[in-house]
């Protein structure tokens, strides 16, 4: 199973480290990134695989959003099948 | 693999254009709580609900969280409780008592199915149950009432119509000092569905299972600003963007009502694709509307674009699902949309265009307030009238009418929250006494002899 992170809000030093910093601490492996700034906006989304996490989504998922408010950051995580559910007929 | 533009549509959806999931509604039967001992009936209710929805709202959080997708309201919706209370010869405000006790229990936000079907006929603890609907709403805060008083099979059943305009008006004036609010948790229905996750109307029908989940999902927003983006389509192409939305809005729900029923071990039942508007701004019917080419909600050109939209929600929603139930359409509350309160104001939307709006859209002359000194058969022939359409036309319509008790035309009553406010909408004056005062029944329609 796969979640999705969105990440969006100014551009600084560390953003990427931090993410996936934080990916590695409850063993979620990255699968994809896709990343771009502009006009000092950064904008990401992170594929990754959830099936060998430490410990609940719900935890990785606050874990993130508390990052974000550090970082003055707007991050999202929402499990794949939302957006598979939506736009596949 | 997922699409970058479909990942940020659908966080735009829910982030700025209010897509959420606007009720999980647990439904549970009571047939098997019936007792003549009202005590131990009203023990049995307790506990039979407690235990089958004691997760429920945990269980919500959790797949809210999950996928990222608001669940708003966490609702339960029970057998007539009419039904329930029968054997037991005497009022049935004891239950209303213990459905209180036992939402508060499980931390939902209503619970539905006060309620009696009466569209051929009172049958014994009816009008007990009807009789004791203003006591109860006025001793709770978290039960919801509904009667049905006719349907396309059955006709009118003008003595239940006789009684409900003063049941409503009873109703508002027992909670006059709290801006009549039991008004706005009793629907009279004619062609109730059995299924409906949405308050104030919802109940667990006769011939649904023990137990069942059914998810509302809501979306003005969401066809608003889908619409908005294509300033130059003609109505095929309004009509296919309303479809496509509706049908992403609408496997939203479906994956969210699966999960839930999978969790509570219990059979998933229908989502419910209604566009229920509140009274936030960008969460409006009438603002889609308006966005399609009115300059007001109200004017001419408004029941042929609601038609639209509501045909087009249903096409959407039946594509994305076979289990689609309940009311599915739009819904025109009056004082829970930020754009019907404006049409109103202004005085473009009269309650006689409601009427008509409301013979397409997916229920009826829903939250309007009027004059406190509308007289109890005023009120049932607005009842009358509204059922008529719903008769007629093989559909559900409803009358949610809160008089506004010491208030006249051009005042408001505020509510607050999900309820909002509205302006007091004219009746007239001329009077349908005699008329209500006959009784009897509107005759089943000839459309009713299908077979």
């Amino acid at each position: 199973m796969k979640a999705i992170i969105t990440v969006m809000g100014h551009d600084q030093v560390g953003i990427l480290s931090t993410i996936s910093t934080v990916c590695a601490n409850y063993n979620s492996n990255i699968l994809e990134v896709n990343q771009n700034i502009i006009n000092n906006l950064f904008n990401m989304i992170m594929i990754i695989n959830i099936d060998n996490m430490n410990s609940s989504l719900k935890e990785f998922k606050e874990e993130l959003e508390s990052v974000g408010k550090k970082l003055g950051m707007k991050i999202h995580v929402m499990h794949e099948d939302i957006f598979n559910s939506m736009h596949k007929i | 693999m997922i699409n970058t533009n479909n990942i940020i549509e659908t966080i735009d959806m829910i982030e700025n254009e209010h897509l959420d999931i606007r009720t999980v509604t647990m439904g549970i039967s009571l047939l098997d709580c019936i007792h003549p001992s009202i005590d131990i009936a009203c023990e049995k209710v307790y506990d039979k609900i407690c235990k089958k929805a004691e997760n429920l709202v945990n269980v919500c959080e959790n797949i809210s969280n999950k996928y990222g997708i608001p669940i708003i309201n966490k609702r339960i919706s029970v057998t007539p409780i009419s039904i329930i209370s029968s054997c037991t010869k005497q009022s049935p405000i004891k239950f209303a008592y213990i459905l209180e006790k036992v939402a508060k229990k499980c931390g939902v936000d209503f619970i539905g199915g006060y309620s009696a079907l009466v569209q051929k006929g009172f049958s014994a603890g009816d009008k007990e149950l009807i009789e004791s609907i203003p006591y109860a709403l006025a001793e709770t805060n978290y039960i919801c009432s509904s009667v049905n008083i006719g349907s396309t099979k059955s006709g009118i059943n003008m003595d239940a119509v006789a009684l409900m305009g003063k049941i409503i008006k009873k109703t508002a004036e027992m909670t006059s000092d709290k801006n009549c609010i039991g008004a706005a948790k009793l629907v009279v229905f004619c062609n109730a569905p059995n299924d409906n996750p949405f308050m104030a109307g919802a109940f667990h029908g006769p011939g649904e299972p023990d137990c069942i989940i059914n998810v509302g999902v809501s979306g003005p927003g969401v066809v608003h600003s889908a619409i908005k983006k294509c300033p130059n389509s003609n109505m095929t192409e309004i009509s296919d963007i309303i479809k496509k939305t509706a049908f992403k809005i609408t496997r939203a729900g479906m994956l969210v009502g699966t999960e839930a029923a999978k969790a509570l071990n219990m059979p998933f039942g229908i989502v419910d694709l209604s566009l229920a508007p509140t009274p936030a701004i960008g969460d409006s019917v009438a603002h889609i509307l308006e966005e399609i080419g009115l300059e007001k909600c109200g004017c001419p050109g408004t029941t042929a674009t609601l038609a639209l939209l509501n045909d087009a929600v249903k096409k959407g929603g039946v594509m994305a699902s076979s289990k689609v139930g309940g009311l599915s359409g739009a819904f025109i509350p009056v004082t829970e949309d930020a754009g019907m309160i404006d049409a109103a104001r202004c005085g473009t939307l009269k309650i006689e265009k409601l009427e008509a709006m409301t013979a397409v859209c997916s229920v009826g002359l829903d939250m309007i307030v009027i004059p406190g000194s509308s007289t109890p058969e005023t009120i049932s022939a607005i009842i009358a009238d509204e059922a008529a359409i719903g008769m007629i036309n093989s559909k559900t319509t409803a009358v949610r009418l809160i008089p506004a008790i010491n208030k006249s035309i051009g005042e408001e009553l505020n509510f607050g929250g999900l309820l909002g406010s509205g302006p007091v909408m004219n009746v007239g004056v001329a009077s349908p006494l005699k008329f209500i005062s006959r009784g009897g029944t509107i005759p089943a329609p000839i459309q009713s002899l299908k077979n």
